[in-house]
This record gives structure tokens, sequence and C-alpha cells, in this order.
């Protein structure tokens, strides 16, 4: 294949990787900005939210396109309510000690993995697209639904934008951001704000899983890779910042898409890392983030 | 609390409820008793991680073979039990597995695994335990002299063989120039460094070769390095992530110029090959090593296996035709446990101080006419690599569905040993 093409190919898995990436960042700076919480489960909330959809689509007798969006807005209400819940009885219970709440959530991966293992089984399985649609460009075909998941995320982390900067709920949380005292004192309901903010974020990243799946399948295992790849972006953009996020999800998503198909995956995940160290080092509070 | 209980008399229900549990166990104990001792079989299984399709094949057809060989009398008169044990399809874990299933377990011998990184793992500790290990493995790691005399694989075929022995047909009928698409790790390799090897000897070029590793999830990345004058693309991969990947491959080529297509079954074990996205696969050809669609010339072996590991026409569950078998692979768990049976039959297995002599009785074995115990067909096994030969088949997907248009001899397969295990100690 020549240049053009090739390097055409890079960019579009590339830029498909940073939309999705950028909805499980998104979601994960959300949670360490207003809560100040590291929330290693990211990824299996990432992982619920494939599974759900699986059970959506498998059981619900509608045809895919209909059964895809249900289980687009079913899947991250009940991750939204299953994280809320562990806000409420595992993180609010220690006070969300920065040291606790790492290993709490660590628990908390192990736990929801292998629950889903013990109820969904080992196997991976897929899930139906909404639509079956093929480009073919001269030099190679691509799938149309890819596409979409771009433009599906968009409009998801726009609305996410709009809800932080525009309504009443978002000014709230942006509060209890800059100053959880102060909020309080002006009659803020903390522990609601947490538990949202808490459901918000895992909402977003079973949002993104249900993008993904009908690409990859649901399976167990399947919360490691983004977990990753979120944390990476999130300490190059900047914890708690949503703009150096999507940044860094649009750098790494992009550079990880580009080197892989040049040179290997495994050098992509290399430069990405080497990355984060060299922002730790010059750069600590990443590249949007406020001095800590 | 617990200083109160120290020195405390057990109390009247307490006296009860034990002399209650003695005497049930008593009942449930008696029975057994009163037959022999079984058999205990170990079987290391991936029942969870990346194969766990085919761990939970692997399980049905070994439950359905042990039925079997409990009808027609068991081992030697005995009753056999088999113990499985999850290895979450992970080296070391595998390596534990065996340690368990010996030491906790007190089982007679092990059988049972499959993807290689794991056998490779788990192989060294059962030879320090020396317990007997049957693999269903397929790499070639067992007659290539990795491991060691407790190791053998009686049920399939290896790799090597596998490949060497289609590649002329490959060349013949499909093309030369050949890329390779295959997982990056031993069982790969095997793929790579062999099949290679054969298209060089008959004359065809490997012009690319493409690693992907085995836990990959998105492999339109990988496509772009097939070179455009490539004749045929073969390509093996397994994991959770097959079916992505051979869909992938069907939005990458589209409705555009491809070239010929050859896949292991392992690219499609476990998926209906029927599925949306994979209808580019008409006319692509399959390495079979056991035809999942049920052919016209099938033997009643055959047949009477279907049933009884409850496999239907197409290759999928009896009882649920969304849940397809690893048809191509499973039999060899299957064939190893009445291997087990004649082997320990052969040996005068009484306990574990006999295992020696099963490993011996093993090596022992040369032809394996097909019978009931042969479902796949008849084998061929060379005590000296503890590796044994047989048929392979190739298959065109015609109008969705796997047909057999290839049989390889067993004599394709052959090549000259590369170890003697025999002359190994034990």
């Amino acid at each position: 294949m020549s240049f053009g093409p090739f390097l055409l190919l890079a960019v579009l898995e590339g830029t498909v990787m940073a939309a999705v990436l950028a909805l499980t960042s998104v979601g994960l700076s959300l949670v360490f900005g207003v809560m100040r919480v590291v929330n290693v489960a990211h990824g299996e909330f990432y992982m619920l939210g494939a599974i759900l959809a699986w059970f959506v689509t498998y059981y619900l007798p509608f045809p895919p396109a209909l059964a895809w969006v249900a289980a687009l807005i079913i899947a991250p209400l009940v991750v939204a309510a299953i994280a809320a819940l562990a806000d409420t009885f595992v993180l609010k219970r220690l006070n969300y000690a920065p040291e606790a709440t790492i290993v709490a959530t660590i628990g908390l991966l192990y736990m929801v993995q292998q629950a889903a293992l013990t109820i969904y089984g080992p196997d991976a399985r897929p899930v139906a697209a909404p639509f079956e649609w093929r480009i073919q460009l001269p030099w190679f075909g691509y799938s149309g639904y890819k596409l979409f998941v771009v433009g599906a995320a968009g409009v998801i982390l726009a609305a996410v934008w709009l809800f932080m900067t525009r309504s009443t709920a978002g000014l709230v949380m942006r509060a209890t951001q800059i100053d959880r005292d102060t909020a309080q004192c002006f009659g803020i309901n903390v522990d609601r704000v947490y538990a949202g903010t808490f459901a918000l974020g895992a909402a977003l990243a079973a949002a993104a899983a249900v993008l993904i799946v009908p690409i990859q399948q649901a399976h167990y295992l399947m919360g490691h890779d983004p977990l990753l790849l979120s944390f990476i972006v999130v300490i190059i953009g900047g914890l708690g910042s949503i703009r150096g996020t999507l940044v860094a999800a649009l750098v790494i998503g992009l550079s990880d898409g580009i080197i892989s198909m040049f040179f290997s995956p495994t050098l992509a995940k290399i430069i990405a890392t080497l990355l984060v160290a060299l922002v730790l080092v010059f750069r600590p509070q990443g590249l949007f983030g406020a001095r800590a | 609390m617990t200083r109160q209980l120290i020195g405390t008399a057990p109390s009247r229900r307490a006296v009860l409820k034990g002399a209650g549990a003695g005497l049930l166990a008593a009942g449930f104990v008696a029975p057994v008793w009163a037959q022999a001792a079984p058999i205990k079989l170990g079987f290391q299984l991936h029942r969870t991680g990346i194969g766990a399709a085919y761990g939970r094949w692997y399980e049905r057809t070994a439950q359905a073979a042990l039925k079997v060989v409990n009808e027609t009398g068991g081992i030697a008169g005995r009753p056999v039990e088999i113990i499985f044990e999850d290895d979450g399809t992970d080296p070391k874990r595998g390596a534990e597995v065996v340690e368990k299933l010996v030491s906790q377990h007190n089982c007679d011998l092990i059988f049972g695994p499959l993807f290689s990184h794991v056998v490779i793992g788990s192989a060294p500790r059962a030879g320090e335990l020396k317990v007997p290990y049957l693999v269903c493995s397929e790499g070639f790691h067992v007659a290539g002299g990795m491991l060691n005399r407790w190791s053998m694989q009686p049920g399939i075929t290896d790799v090597r063989a596998q490949v060497s022995s289609m590649a002329p047909w490959v060349l013949a009928n499909l093309g030369k120039k050949v890329t390779m698409v295959f997982p990056d790790y031993a069982f790969g390799h095997d793929h790579r460094d062999f099949f290679t090897a054969a298209v060089e000897a008959g004359g065809g070029q490997v012009i690319a070769k493409i690693a992907v590793p085995p836990t990959e999830t998105s492999f339109t990345r990988y496509l772009p390095q097939i070179p455009s004058d490539t004749e045929v693309l073969y390509h093996v991969m397994v994991g959770p992530a097959v079916l992505t990947f051979v869909k992938e491959l069907g939005e990458f080529y589209g409705t555009g110029a491809r070239p010929q297509i050859f896949g292991f079954i392992d690219s499609l074990e476990a998926v209906d090959i029927a599925a949306p996205g994979l209808e580019f696969l008409e006319g692509s050809h399959f390495w079979e090593g056991h035809c999942r669609a049920k052919q016209a010339d099938a033997s009643d072996h055959e047949t009477v296996y279907r049933a009884a590991v409850g496999v239907d026409d197409n290759g999928a569950s009896v009882s649920d035709a969304k849940d397809v078998s690893t048809y191509a692979h499973m039999f060899s768990v299957w064939e190893t446990l009445f291997i087990i049976k004649a082997g320990m039959e052969a040996a005068g297995y009484q306990s574990v101080a006999d295992r020696q002599k099963f490993v011996e009785a093993v090596e022992a074995m040369t032809d394996m006419p097909e019978s009931l115990a042969h479902v796949q067909g008849n084998k061929v096994f060379n005590g000296k690599t503890h590796q044994v030969f047989g048929h392979q088949f190739i298959s065109k997907v015609e109008g969705g569905k796997l047909m057999k248009v290839h049989t390889t001899r067993i004599e394709d397969g052959m090549y000259d040993d590369a170890v003697d295990y025999t002359s190994q100690s034990f």
C-alpha cells in the first residue's frame, strides 16, 4: 500500500481510538478533579458497560439498531447506579482519603471483574452493530460504524462540556472541585455531588464501551487497556483538567494509531509511557493542569 | 472471646451433631469402598482467560469420553474420575495447577492443556513431580525436544506436521507468494517457522510475516502491512478477539480485490462462520483438524462421538445453536482419554508407583486404527518423540458451511526425529 492511503488509514484508526479514549479519560479526570479520588476501577466500569450492552441487545427483542440504542441508554445508567452505590458504601466511609481510596478501588476492580466472570462467563461475545455500512475506498474498505463512533463520542463530550459549564449541577460540581469546604458552607450537599460525580465518570466509561463493543467484543478482561491508556492521557493532560484531557486523548490516540501502523503497537505504547515519564519530570501538573 | 471457649467441654448439641455427621459420612463412603478405588485423572483446564472457549468444550468432551469409559468397564475394571482445575490460560497458574492436582488431589496423571505457553510453563513441574503429562497442544515443543520424558502428545498432530503436510496443496491450488499473519508466541512461531520452510521447499515464497500479540483486540492497524502482490494470505489467530480479527479483515478488503485466503480454523474456533460480517470468507479455505460440519463420508464412530459430546451436524451445541464448538481441536481430549485407558491397561497400572510403567507403555504404542477411541481417524504414534501423526483436512467455505476438499496423508506430515525421549532418564 502506498504512503498516502496508509497514512489515511492510520489517521482514521487513530481518530477512532482518540474518540473513545477521550470519553473514558474525561470520566477518570472528572472523578479525580472533583473528588481527588484516583479510580483504579475505572476500566471495570468500562467493561461493565460492554457486558451490559451484550445483555441488553441479547435479551431485548428489538432489531439490532433499536437494541443498541437501548443499550446506550440502559448500560450507562446501570453502571452509574453501581458507581453511586460504591461511592456511598465504600469511598464515603473512607472519608475519601487518597491512599485508602486507591486500595479500595483496587479491591472494587477485582470484585467487579470476578462478578462479571461469574455472571457473564469467560467468553468474548459480539454485539451486533446498529447498522452495517462499509465504505469502499479505492485502496481499502473501512467500517462506517467506526466513523459513527467518532461522531457519537463527539456529541457525548459536547454534552458533558455543556453540562459542566452551563448547568447548575455543573456549577455545583465546579464549586466543589475548587473548594469543598466553602461549597459546603454555601449549602451544597457535597456527599451528593461526590456520588453524582463518581456515577457520571463511570457512566462515561460505560458509554464509551457501548460505542466500542460492536467493533471489539464484550469480555471480562477488557478493562485493562482502557484503564492504562486513560491514566496516561489524564496524567499528560493534567489531572482534573477536561480541556487537557481532550487534547491529550487526541495526541495519544492519533500517535498510537500512526506509530502502531507505521512501526509497531509496542513502540506506540513505549512512546506513550515515555511521554508520561517526561511530563511527570518536567511538568508534574500535566500540560493543562493547575499547580496543586 | 476465644479465651472463654478454651477448656469448655463440648455441648451436648455439638456432640450429637458430630456423631450425626460421622454417621452420614460413613453412609456415603461405604458404597465407594465396596468397589475398587477410582483412578483419578487431573485435567488442566483453560476454563477462564484467553482460552476459555476451548476450555468450555474440552470439559464437555472430557466428560463425554469419561462417561463412555466408565460405562464400558472403566480402566482395568476400576472406575475413573476426572478432577478439573482451572489454570486461567496462564503459564504461572498452569504450573500451580499441576502441583495442586498431584499433591492435593493425588491424581494419577494430568492431561488436557492446549495453549502452548501454558504447556511450556507447566511441563517442567510435571517432570519434577514425575507425573505423566499428556498435552493436547499442537505445538512443536513436544516433538522438538523442549519438554521431558513425562510430557507426551498422543492425541493431536503438531503444527509442524500440520503445516508441512498442507503447504504443497496451498502452493499448487492457491498461489506461491504467501503473507502470514500469526499470533506472536510459541504456537504462532511454530506456524511461522515450519510453514515458511515448507513453502520454500515447495518453490514458493513467504513475502511478509505479520506477528500479532495474542491479547490484541484491534487488528486493522496490522493489515496494511500485507503486501499488495500477496497471492495467498495465511492467517492463524487465537484468543477472545478472533471474530474481531476476521471481521476487520473483511472490512479491510471489502468488495475490492483480495488475495486467496487460507486460514487455520483456530481463527474461527467457537465462532459461527455464518456470523454477519464474515460473508467475505465464502470461497476461502481453512485447515481443520476435524471437520466441524458433518461431512457426507463421516464415519459411524464420529457420529457416536458427535452425539456423545452434544454437537449437532453444524458443529454447534445441540442445546444452543449459537454455542459453536471448538470441533477441530477437541477430539484430542477424547482420544487422549482412550490412550490413557489403553496405556494404563497395558502397563498393568495399579497406583502412582506405576507412573513410569505407564509412560513406557504409551511410548510402546505405534499404530492407532480409526475406532471409537480414535474418532478423528487413524494415527501413528512415535514413541521416541512422544508425538502422534494423523490426517489433516482442508475445507472450503461453500454456502456458509465448511466443506472438506482435501485430506492429507499421514506420511505428508512426517519429519526426522528431533529428539529421543526414551534415551532420557525418568
